[in-house]
């Protein structure tokens, strides 16, 4: 399922200008420690984060996720959402725990 | 001599264009066309490799040699060295200071990430001296 069509189907926030149009949503992963993340985050995964910070784009771009979404409306430091504009990294928020956003991406991807 | 040579100096302490070297050759690999799974490898290797140079020594040098077949990445820097290679090999095993696991590092995963996603890695580092850090990435392995 695309990005955009997932975020609007549970009613995420779009934080940065790219909805992630071109990106396919293959699974999910949560996790906020950074190179935990890019060892065990696969391709196209959707990412569960509180963590918004620069470092976190880097992250996202590298490991190709398809999306950042950031839980518990976390914030999104205000470089990190420039450098996601850049990048052309989608991001979006919601005010659920990773653990309920995640059974939802789960029911929504039919996984 | 490789088909395509980059050399980047990486700054210390600055977390904020760390990953600045390692998106660009991720960005040259893509416009190259090179095998996707094989840029993503290089990619999150090298960006481990960048992140240590900032915590722990101060910044760097990354060359990065492509070729048809494999992407050779060498990291040097003049840092502090590591004292047991063994121990940082080990998942979890970190030295880093609280203000970087504030950021999300710090994980210890560092080095057991680089060795996970390339296909050779060499470690030659000298205690009070520096470290250097050969990463080969073959474009059609099939590791991961």
């Amino acid at each position: 399922m695309q990005i955009h069509e997932l975020a609007e189907r549970l009613g995420w926030k779009q934080l940065t200008e790219s909805d992630g149009a071109d990106r396919e949503a293959l699974g999910c992963y949560c996790g906020d420690l950074l190179s935990w993340v890019m060892g065990r985050a696969k391709a196209d995964d959707v990412w569960l984060t509180v963590m918004g910070n620069i470092n976190a784009i880097a992250v996202a771009t590298l490991a190709d996720v398809s999306a950042i979404v950031l839980v518990e409306d976390a914030a999104l430091d205000a470089d990190a959402l420039k450098r996601a504009n850049q990048q052309e990294v989608a991001i979006y928020t919601t005010s659920l725990p990773a653990y309920e956003t995640a059974l939802q991406v789960a029911a929504a991807l039919g996984a | 001599m490789s088909m395509l040579q980059l050399r980047y100096s990486v700054p210390g302490d600055d977390f904020t264009r760390a990953g600045e070297a390692s998106g660009d050759v991720k960005h040259k690999l893509k416009k190259l066309g090179y095998n996707p799974t094989a840029i993503r490898r290089v990619a999150i290797a090298m960006y481990e490799g960048e992140i240590n140079m900032v915590i722990h020594a101060g910044g760097g040098e990354a060359v990065v040699d492509v070729d048809p077949d494999k992407v050779v990445i060498v990291l040097t820097d003049h840092g502090p060295g590591i004292a047991d290679v063994s121990k940082a090999m080990q998942e979890g095993w970190s030295t880093a200071p609280d203000n970087v696991r504030s950021l999300g590092f710090g994980a210890g995963m560092g080095l057991p990430n680089m060795k996970k996603y390339s296909d050779e890695m060499t470690i030659d580092s000298v205690v009070g001296e520096g470290t250097t850090l050969r990463m080969v990435v073959y474009a059609q392995s099939t590791k991961l």
